[in-house]
């Protein structure tokens, strides 16, 4: 690294995505540049673009497997909207991505994949890099495959192995191009490849071979960039996923609490990696079933619950379909139990890899009967923890069923996550019942939560039955009584209502009055507020509250709708949080915006919409 | 433990009748299960408040309401994820499930057959009486083919279950079978089945005297029981008959009823009961024997044993705790690539 630099040129934020063949290795390449960055002490944010196939035909456009990372000196919410710089290891990946790069942006090929036969699979009649459509970007046509069997021709590996490394030849460009460290690479391959030091010593050598080819080339040499480090305070940091942060939230409040985790799940994309991850943890004690089905998983969670463990259950959306039933009885029988629901783009199966927000309204009301349940929505990959972590004290603290909702786009996108102490969360209380307890009633409420108490099997003293069937005030006896069960009902829904006095008010993001108030919920966080700070940036009163307490909403709702002239509710569904706000609060005007495509918002459509309404007369 | 073990030992019937009125109609076989039960309940030797009743949706669902223990009624299907959820969070836990034809072998089919697969210590009383009655009257699972009922009225097209032969498949590790009015039988069943380590499944032949009066009348009579019942008893040869005279045979590969004298027939060429035999074949086959070429066998089918989920996952768990470097969760949120700013 003794070149000279003729320039280097500070930015501020850069968006980069790496795209090939699923089999090409690009989740790995976007992880250790990621890594990279994190050595750098950049803030980032990353998304994986998959295919909804685990091996889509090679070389077609529905077998292109990206993965992006947003990452910068400034605080970064967002996987980024379009791409500074694209890498494209085939035909394929350079078709499908291509409208996701910026105007003017750089993308970095394999010329060596642009052959007759790929150019076909991938849908192209002219050959893209000669046919002057790209004149608008900056191409750099990298020979990668030869470059990189050339690299380790000493060392006697065949060349389709080495080929599978070429990935790491791309990354290196994108080293130089960053400035950045080969330290956490080498430390993976060190790693990784334990067992063979001739595959640690090619991927070493794939890596600095790019990165000297990008040291070369003129077009590359000449400028490169520095992002400076993020002003994040003081502390130990980690990258996790949504779905990774969801599990360990689970288990801090399973530590926390100091009841055992069971999980009762079902695998199902996007959020299978809850289940596994869980099923790592047995050290911690976590008791994981991998059940018949998804009415397995709660169902057990429930008899879980009752036998006096932490239950969770994890899914998306055609799962909570299924479990519908079963959380109705975990509402009659008052039992705490946690219900992820890793949304993705429905109805039916839909997209299965895509992303939406639209389970809302089955969360807050798909159920038979009159049947409240807490509903709680995380925002980001890495408050997935903080999240699951509050679902899971008020299951236990206030004795109710606790639906979570995340969603694809936070549960497989990661981010910067500042480490917690444990010492540091809040303490969790469950209403535990003592041995020989007189007063004991197995409906016998807290006064102030309305909460039952948890009487656990195994218990002396404490033995009574409950079920589905309603219940009698106090006594838990099966009641027909009709006064009885009005009381029930209105019992049940105000103890899910009062859990507002003892959540955090709401918060808003900028000025506490104005003219315009943009409220969200769930995965959108990152993209309102960048596109909030530009409003703002350029002198308008706009303010963002973003919501995580779906039910109960948080008490000061009301009073602040109440100080913005409008108010607009943009969404990835057809409408859902704002057709319950607008059952709840009737006496405001909401305008609404939604996208459906199992895409997340851009900050420059959510702009000009939010223009266009302050504008509106 | 003195004074569990003490409380053990004194504990009654009565320790364990609940308050609650019983609603079963009068005459159903119910009455007689609860009553066996409740009898069985105090030799198990298990305290009181590990003694865990669950049920899904039924008749024979109302069961924990009248057994004073920790119960849960669930939903129409779902006991035995219930209860398989309730055992392997504490696998001290004493756990028996209720459930009926409708209930395990229709709706909840799938959970049942993979309870046995997985092969929990939880003790199943299937109330076989080929209908559904709660919901008065429509065919089930088991109604014998051709059966006129309310939804059948041209009489039912389906095959019927055989439970054992269901839950012998489904690698189910005990099975036996009884009839709602032999107490005796009942009793002792019952507490083989809560002894047994593993999913123990005792199907009971119950009568339901609104629906499907006499369902089981060709084996359950006092007329002909005595023809038509084979009591299992393990490493006795299989006589059955009202003068003891009739025997089973294994012929090539079929089971046979033979005379005891006839063509110099004697007892030791009848088959001997092995429940512990491992390979299920010949269980399975008696286990579908029936009327009116068979009698029908009671008793103790299979009983063989193998290692149980929840047992398994405490020692996995135990190892794990042993060996893990991940002790706590701040361990966990700090293990793998972090970094300091």
């Amino acid at each position: 690294m003794t070149t000279k630099r003729h320039k280097v040129v500070e930015l501020e934020n850069v968006v980069v995505r790496f795209a090939g063949d699923s089999g090409d290795g690009m989740q790995l390449t976007g992880t250790l540049f990621s890594e990279a960055a994190a050595v750098a002490g950049n803030d980032f944010a990353t998304f994986p673009d998959y295919p909804a196939e685990i091996r889509a035909p090679q070389g077609t456009v529905s077998g292109v497997s990206g993965f992006q990372i947003h990452f910068g000196h400034k605080e970064i919410f967002t996987s980024g909207d379009l791409a500074d710089v694209l890498v494209a290891m085939n035909p394929a990946p350079l078709k499908k991505n291509l409208m996701w790069v910026k105007k003017g942006g750089t993308i970095i090929v394999d010329t060596e994949t642009f052959n007759d036969k790929s150019l076909e699979k991938a849908g192209y009649n002219e050959n893209p890099l000669t046919d002057g459509s790209l004149t608008e970007y900056n191409v750099i046509k990298a020979p990668i495959s030869s470059l990189t069997k050339k690299s380790c021709e000493d060392l006697g590996l065949d060349s389709k192995m080495i080929l599978k490394s070429r990935n790491m030849f791309a990354l290196g460009i994108m080293f130089f191009v960053f400035n950045r460290e080969f330290s956490s690479a080498d430390e993976y391959f060190e790693k990784k490849f334990r067992a063979n030091p001739l595959i640690i010593e090619s991927n070493k050598r794939i890596l600095r071979a790019g990165y000297n080819f990008a040291d070369t080339i003129e077009a590359l040499s000449s400028i490169t960039y520095k992002v400076e480090p993020a002003k994040l305070s003081k502390g130990k940091y980690r990258n996790i996923t949504g779905n990774i942060a969801t599990a360990w939230g689970l288990l801090a409040a399973s530590e926390k609490s100091g009841r055992k985790l069971f999980l009762g799940s079902y695998p199902i994309t996007p959020a299978t990696e809850i289940l596994q991850e869980l099923s790592i943890h047995k050290s911690l004690g976590a008791k994981v079933l991998q059940a018949e089905d998804e009415i397995a998983g709660i169902v057990s969670s429930i008899g879980a619950s009752f036998a006096g463990a932490f239950a969770v259950t994890s899914t998306s959306g055609p799962g909570l379909s299924l479990k519908t039933e079963a959380i109705g009885l975990a509402v009659m029988t008052e039992l705490p139990i946690v219900i992820v629901d890793v949304q993705r783009a429905g109805p039916s199966t839909g997209m299965p890899t895509k992303s939406e927000q639209s389970d809302l309204l089955q969360a807050l009301f798909g159920r038979n009967g009159e049947a409240p349940v807490v509903v709680l929505a995380a925002s980001s990959s890495s408050n997935c923890f903080y999240y699951a972590y509050e679902a899971g004290k008020i299951a236990m603290e206030h004795m109710t069923p606790v639906i979570l909702l995340t969603d694809g786009y936070i549960a497989n996108g990661s981010e910067v996550f500042r480490i917690p102490k444990m010492a540091d969360l809040p303490p969790i209380n469950p209403p535990i019942v003592e041995a020989e307890d007189l007063i004991y009633r197995p409906y016998l409420r807290n006064p102030e939560k309305l909460n039952r108490s948890w009487a656990i099997p195994g218990t002396l003293g404490l033995r009574h039955r409950i079920g589905g069937l309603e219940k009698e005030n106090i006594s838990g006896n099966v009641s027909h009584d009709p006064e009885n069960h009005q009381l029930m009902c209105e019992l049940r829904a105000e103890k899910v209502r009062r859990v507002a006095n003892y959540i955090e008010p709401q918060t808003i993001f900028g000025p506490k009055s104005g003219d315009l108030l943009v409220v969200s919920w769930g995965s959108t966080y990152g993209v309102m507020i960048e596109a909030v700070k530009e409003m703002q940036d350029a002198g308008k009163k706009v303010s963002l509250a973003h919501f995580h307490y779906i039910n109960p909403l948080p008490n000061n709702t009301e009073e602040i709708f109440g100080r913005f002239k409008k108010i607009i509710v943009p969404e990835l569904n057809l409408g859902q949080f704002v057709l319950y706000l607008r059952m709840n609060f009737q006496k405001f005007r909401f305008y609404q915006y939604n996208k459906i495509q199992g895409l997340p918002f851009m900050v420059m459509e959510l702009v000009d919409k939010f223009n266009e309404i302050l504008e509106e007369e | 433990m003195a004074d569990g073990f003490q409380e053990i030992t004194t504990l009654t019937k009565e320790d364990f009748t609940s308050d609650q009125m019983v609603k079963w109609c009068p005459g159903c076989g119910d009455h007689a299960i609860l009553s066996s039960f409740l009898k069985v309940l105090p030799e198990l030797g298990v305290r009181k408040q590990d003694v865990v009743v669950v049920s899904g949706i039924g008749c024979s669902s109302r069961f924990p309401y009248y057994v004073k223990t920790y119960g849960f009624h669930g939903i129409h299907g779902r006991a035995a994820p219930l209860a398989s959820g309730i055992k392997i969070t504490n696998p001290d836990l004493h756990v028996w499930m209720i459930t009926g034809d409708g209930d395990s072998l229709a709706i909840g089919g799938n959970h049942f057959i993979h309870l046995l697969r997985r092969n929990l210590d939880i003790n199943v009383m299937l109330f076989n009486n080929k209908i559904y009655g709660l919901t008065k009257g429509q065919y089930s699972p088991t109604t014998p083919a051709g059966k006129k009922t309310k939804t059948s009225p041209q009489g039912t097209i389906e095959h019927p279950f055989n439970v054992g032969e269901l839950a012998i498949g489904a690698q189910g590790t005990f099975f036996a079978r009884t009839v709602d009015n032999n107490p005796k039988m009942m009793g002792e069943i019952m507490l083989e089945a809560g002894r047994h380590k593993g999913t123990s499944l005792i199907e009971i032949l119950q009568n339901c005297v609104i629906f499907f009066n006499n369902v089981h009348a060709d084996v359950a009579s006092k007329e002909t029981k005595d023809e038509n019942q084979l009591f299992l008893r393990h490493g006795e040869p299989m006589i059955f008959g009202k003068e003891n005279d009739k025997g089973i045979i294994l012929r090539g590969t079929n089971l046979e009823v033979v005379k005891i004298g006839d063509h110099g027939i004697t007892e030791k060429d009848l088959l001997v009961h092995d429940k512990y035999q491992r390979d299920p074949g010949i269980h399975v086959m008696l286990a579908k024997m029936a009327p009116p070429v068979f009698p029908i066998v009671l008793g103790v089918i299979r009983s063989v044993t193998d290692f149980t989920f929840e047992s398994k996952m405490e020692q996995i768990i135990q190892y794990e705790i042993e060996t893990s470097l991940i002790k706590t969760v701040d361990d966990l949120l700090n293990s793998g690539k972090t970094w300091e700013i």
